[in-house]
């Protein structure tokens, strides 16, 4: 009799070497969709879905930017301020005449791109822990747009180009929000899959010294992987400050908690070196329609968090565990 | 290396905090329009004295809440939530008659106890990280908060407050006083018991501290529990300077971010093991001054966050001063 | 003992007769001793401990008795570790009994153990860094007042042990992470005497420390074995053994194989018993004659580290295999580190192919100026990242090689993997397989692999064959000296004597940071080894006078 190692699992064939914590996330979004369906028809037409779709990808972009962090496992917590002053900025740029308009977008972006390095620089050159660089940079960031703004919401609008880009259609039918969404996400797969740039984020989440010794940049890598996500979480302000024609004070403090718990709920390790885009892309569409399902059913907002903070939890709970420890 | 050294170099971290804040405070009385006006009499300085010591234990009794969690290598980025849930409780409960008011207390004190012990079972138990955990829990309790007041209100029983936020003496703050009590009634008890002893090491090295057979779940579970004692305290006081209740989510977050901050100037390792609530105190005080201080040199108020922000950024950044003096590069990912 | 079994034929026995001199000083006394027929103290009959299928320990024997230090013998493997983890209370055997004075005894956890007298020194990571000596030495039992850790009680209780170990120069206020590691091992030692135990159990406990340490520990260990107490003593340092231990047993696949009185059998004896099967040639043969004259591909001058590398100067040549000896921790780890650029203010010049380089980081050393590679010496924590596939971790060190443009050539990626797995032989159920699943031999390899994907000039090694099997470890011989031939310079730090003499052309052995002696080519003998190990000139009579301190 020969001793041969077992397959570990035995699962129907498509689903062998799919995440189970990205099975589950997807299950979940076709068990909210049913209960929705159930309080209301709406729930499964179209024109509901694709309106999700397109509120879920402001989100999408925001937490491209933190999976990629959470993949080295660090954390970005700056996210709510680099949002307010991507929307801020990049309306604050409109105000300069054809060629402010022009640069609204790249401006706003540009400058969570600054503030993103400041993180990366601070993680990965002076090896401060990533939750409290990126606190700081967060309050920085504050108080920066508040003396900016005198405290008051901006008045700047945003630009009829940044505008067209969060809520027009160039395809018909489907928003150009999605559009970018899935442009931000393909170039995000390949990235992380094809490139040796992703390799080195996995490499790096997975145990830093080893990637160090194999001769990798690893300080290059992390600050750029910081950079990314100011970038992204700036550029999900712009599209924001699109999406309601003006940036706000607050604008970007819902997305702190979404993005993250997004992230791991699509089965991405908090701890680092696992987890896929497809992941993320389940853990935004079923943060996104959690919130939907909450505010069409009238659960005022202390019922909203409540409901919001237990599901996270219990999910995580159900899959997102570090492993037993001896 | 002689005796006093070893106890300089123990309370290293709390010294410098202390001696910051000494500095700081020392600039801020001077400058302060009260004094400069009044001289320095014994009315003005208790006056100042008292409004500054009021700030300053609301940021000092939440920053020793996160110190506790700290300390274990963990975060809790629900302090500030809880703070604002307690608030919230406290405006409802702590009104009435003698007894009444003493049982709102101990219902408060309870509720925050309660809610760090389900923050600890969450991350001790159900093996969560704790930023993700407690960023989850820290959202149930401001829903609570909010579930309790959606619009600020409510009242407390003022001789209670007065007394409590009022002078001793007529010199001597209160809620110092009471800061002190709780150091001795809480703290002191905690780090110096098996438990604590359990926290210190799960946090430095846990593999050894479970080698060594420590208690080291219910060192994090007491950890955590009495961080969320201590955020109540803090949720209680906020309730007697304000006389009112409110479910804010600006000042929830800020709390929280400001927590982090005096421990980091309190000398608490944000690896955990290492530094004491003592340290966290003074490194409240010293960065709730340092925040007054635009006050008091007459800057427009608008600053403030950005002044704030920076003295945080430079202070966790001093933090890494260490990392010039490792000479072997490996040691960058221990 | 014939020459045709054992590449190096004379020499363990000329050894084993001069500790047998050392020894028969005290010997006697200690084997009388324990002719007096009296129960043991400690004795385990019958244990068997599984792991999986997997049989660490099979119906062990093992007996202990009072004021006596028992050694433990044998190779990786052979179930001492899970052994003294049964004794300890840390695992529960699957079957078999424990006395201890004649009772039966099970011990449910560590604490048990404790409370039943047996104290542990683990090789590491049981001192908490961030807490006082003091705190550290009572951490599984302070004393308490009113509920509350007694500061003061817990202060003398510290020095009490600390003095007891030997190590009084240790302030109980210091932190631990401010400790050298020597020191540390001393703290680990008083922490066990705390405990006032009736068994101590030291597993490799010497590894860490300095010569001088370890001289101050035997003579610690001695006057507690006169005190009574029983020592179990784990070590593969046979010289240790030969002059602490007063009796001896050889474990081998989990089963006690031979007990004996220390000193009445030959190093070469507890050799074969060890091991199981006579010695045969395990090496590739050596070239000839170690190529001379040629331009050294590595080259570096007074080099200098903290206190730990003074003015080293070293060169390997194409084709030659230089190895690195002495005792585990004298400055070849931060040789290897320094050489690799991981080291920040070093001194001293590096060379490559004769033209001085700057190496700052690992980043360099593996441009193609240079072309060097490290295999390091943990492959868990810095040679793998173990949940991720063997095709990740394999082309990992490569990537700019197969790649353009920052994207990876999936094609080329696969070809060069294909290659490689076919020349180490590398045994994984598939290329996508994590390659934390494979077993510690394979993952070696798959860590070797990942750098010979480069085809590097210059191959540093840090004791690359420790906790593998003796398969791979033969063909991983064989790999060094066919890359040698093609070519590279390999410079090869072993623990393992008969790896330096069986493999190297040259052996530079360090001491306490420099370079005290560099054996070639006849000249690598164990008994050279050993001598310039310990740092000493003629042999003999200088080990006899360093032991006896």
């Amino acid at each position: 009799m020969s001793d041969q190692i077992a397959p570990a699992r035995r699962l129907p064939p498509f689903l062998r070497g799919v995440d189970p914590a990205v099975a589950t996330a997807f299950a979940c979004i076709l068990l909210l969709l049913f209960l929705g369906s159930l309080y209301s028809t709406s729930f499964l037409s179209p024109e509901y879905l694709l309106q999700q779709l397109k509120v879920a990808s402001f989100l999408g972009v925001i937490a491209t930017g933190m999976m990629i962090v959470i993949l080295l496992g660090q954390i970005d917590l700056s996210v709510p301020w680099v949002v307010a002053v991507g929307g801020m900025m990049s309306s604050a740029a409109a105000a300069y005449g054809t060629a402010g308009i022009i640069l609204a977008m790249p401006f706003g972006i540009a400058c969570g791109v600054a503030i993103g390095l400041v993180n990366g620089v601070g993680v990965a050159y002076l090896r401060i822990p990533s939750m409290i660089v990126t606190l700081a940079t967060n309050a920085v960031a504050q108080g920066l747009m508040v003396v900016y703004t005198g405290g008051f919401s901006p008045q700047d609008s945003a630009s009829a180009a940044v505008r067209y880009i969060a809520t027009g259609f160039l395809l018909p039918g489907i928003p150009n929000a999605v559009v970018i969404w899935a442009m931000i996400g393909a170039v995000t797969i390949f990235l992380l899959t094809r490139t040796t740039f992703g390799r080195s984020i996995y490499a790096i989440g997975n145990r830093e010294s080893a990637a160090y010794l194999s001769g990798v940049n690893t300080r290059r890598v992390v600050m750029t992987a910081f950079a990314i996500s100011g970038g992204l979480s700036a550029f999900g302000g712009v599209l924001l400050a699109g999406y309601a024609s003006k940036a706000a004070q607050a604008m970007g403090d819902a997305y702190l908690l979404p993005s993250i718990a997004a992230v791991v709920l699509g089965g991405t390790s908090i701890l680092g070196g696992r987890g896929t885009y497809l992941g993320t892309i389940a853990g935004v569409i079923l943060i996104t329609l959690l919130q939907s399902i909450l505010s069409v059913m009238q659960i005022p907002e202390a019922g909203r968090q409540i409901i919001y903070g237990v599901v996270i939890v219990v999910m995580l709970l159900l899959y997102g565990r570090s492993p037993a420890s001896r | 290396m002689k005796e006093w050294r070893y106890g300089l170099a123990e309370q290293r971290g709390t010294l410098l905090a202390l001696g910051i804040f000494a500095i700081m405070f020392a600039i801020y009385l001077v400058n302060h329009p009260a004094i400069e006006s009044q001289g320095f009499t014994t009315a003005a300085i208790a006056n100042v004295v008292n409004t500054a010591a009021n700030k300053g234990v609301l940021l000092a009794f939440v920053a020793m809440a996160q110190t506790l969690v700290v300390i274990t290598a963990g975060i809790d980025l629900s302090v500030g939530m809880i703070f604002v849930l307690t608030n919230c409780l406290a405006s409802w409960l702590v009104v009435g008659s003698a007894l009444e008011t003493a049982i709102g207390v101990f219902a408060v004190l309870a509720t925050g106890l309660a809610c760090g012990a389900v923050n600890g079972a969450i991350v001790i138990y159900g093996r969560l990280q704790p930023i993700v955990a407690t960023i989850a829990t820290g959202a149930v309790y401001f829903g609570l908060a909010l579930l309790l007041r959606p619009f600020p209100g409510g009242s407390v029983n003022e001789d209670l407050a007065d007394a409590l936020t009022g002078r001793l003496f007529g010199v001597v703050p209160s809620s110092l006083i009471a800061l002190a009590v709780v150091v001795l009634v809480i703290w002191v008890p905690f780090s110096r018991s098996m438990a604590g002893r359990a926290a210190y090491a799960s946090g430095s090295l846990e593999v050894a501290a479970y080698m060594s057979g420590l208690p080291i779940r219910r060192g994090k579970f007491v950890a955590y529990a009495l961080a969320g004692l201590l955020a109540a305290i803090g949720g209680l006081f906020l309730t007697f300077f304000t006389y009112t209740g409110e479910a804010a989510l600006a000042s929830g977050n800020t709390y929280t971010l400001f927590s982090i901050a005096a421990v980091v100037l309190g000398g608490v390792s944000l690896f955990g093991g290492r530094g004491s609530a003592i340290g966290a105190i003074f490194g409240a005080l010293a960065f709730r001054t340092i925040g007054d201080l635009l006050f008091v040199f007459d800057l427009d108020p608008l600053w403030q966050p950005l002044f704030q922000g920076v003295v945080l950024l430079i202070a966790v950044s001093l933090g890494s001063l260490a990392l010039f003096r490792v000479r072997n590069k490996l040691e960058w990912f221990q | 003992m014939t020459a045709g079994r054992c590449g190096f034929p004379q020499r363990p026995c000329q050894l084993t007769m001069a500790r047998m001199d050392i020894r028969a000083a005290e010997g006697v006394r200690n084997v009388l001793k324990q002719e007096d027929g009296s129960v043991p103290l400690f004795r385990m009959e019958g244990v068997s401990k599984r792991y999986g299928g997997v049989r660490a320990l099979e119906k062990a024997e093992l007996t202990v008795h009072r004021g006596r230090i028992h050694a433990i013998l044998g190779e990786n493997g052979a179930g001492k570790s899970t052994l003294i983890k049964v004794v300890a209370g840390v695992v529960a055997p699957d079957e078999g009994r424990m006395t201890i004075d004649g009772q039966e005894v099970t011990f449910a956890s560590p604490a048990a153990a404790n409370a039943a007298g047996i104290a542990c020194i683990f090789q590491e990571l049981s001192l908490v860094p961030d807490l006082s000596v003091a705190d550290n030495v009572v951490i599984s039992n302070p004393p308490t007042r009113f509920g509350m850790i007694d500061i003061k009680a817990q202060r003398r209780i510290a020095e009490e042990a600390l003095a007891r170990a030997g190590a009084e120069d240790i302030h109980p206020r210091a932190l631990v992470k401010d400790l050298p590691l020597s020191r540390r091992q001393m703290v680990e030692i008083a922490k066990a005497l705390a405990r006032n135990p009736r068994i101590l159990i030291l597993d490799e406990a010497t590894s860490a420390l300095t010569a001088s340490d370890v001289a101050r520990i035997f003579a610690v260990l001695k006057r507690l074995r006169s005190e009574g107490m029983a020592l179990l003593y784990i070590s593969h340092r046979m010289h240790e053994i030969a002059q602490l231990a007063d009796e001896c047993t050889v474990f081998r696949n989990g089963r006690n194989v031979a007990s004996y009185q220390a000193g009445t059998k030959s190093d070469n004896d507890v050799v074969e018993l060890m091991i199981g099967r006579e010695y045969s040639h395990v090496f590739p043969p050596k070239p000839a004659m170690s190529p001379t004259g040629r331009e050294p591909v590595l080259e570096c001058r007074n080099l200098g580290w903290t206190n730990r590398l003074r003015d080293v100067s070293l060169c390997v040549g194409p084709g030659e295999v230089v190895g690195l000896g002495g005792l585990d921790g004298q400055g070849q780890r931060e040789l290897l580190l320094a050489l690799f650029g991981v080291l920040r203010g070093l001194t001293g010049t590096i060379l490559v192919d004769g033209k001085a380089q700057t190496i700052e980081s690992p980043a360099a050393a593996k441009e193609e100026r240079i072309g060097m590679a490290l295999i390091p010496e943990d492959r868990k924590t810095e040679g793998l990242m173990l949940p991720m596939s063997v095709r990740e971790n394999l082309s990992f060190a490569a990537l700019d090689r197969i790649s353009r443009g920052g994207v990876v050539d999936r094609a080329a990626e696969q070809a060069r993997i294909d290659e490689m797995i076919r020349l180490l032989a590398i045994k994984t159920a598939g290329l996508d397989v994590p390659v934390g699943a494979l077993s510690g031999g394979n993952q070696q390899k798959v860590v070797i692999a990942k750098w010979l994907m480069r085809s590097p000039r210059i191959i540093l090694l840090n004791d690359p064959t420790r906790g593998i099997d003796v398969g791979t470890k033969q063909e991983l011989y064989q790999l060094l000296r066919k890359l040698a031939d093609q070519g590279a310079a390999v410079l090869f730090y072993s623990t393992d004597y008969d790896e330096l003499i069986g493999c190297c052309d040259r052996v530079l052995v360090l001491y306490d940071g420099s370079i005290k002696r560099e054996l070639t080519g006849a000249e690598i003998t164990e008994r050279a080894l050993v001598a310039a190990a310990l740092d000493i000139k003629g042999g003999e009579a200088g080990i006899q006078s360093v032991a006896l301190n």
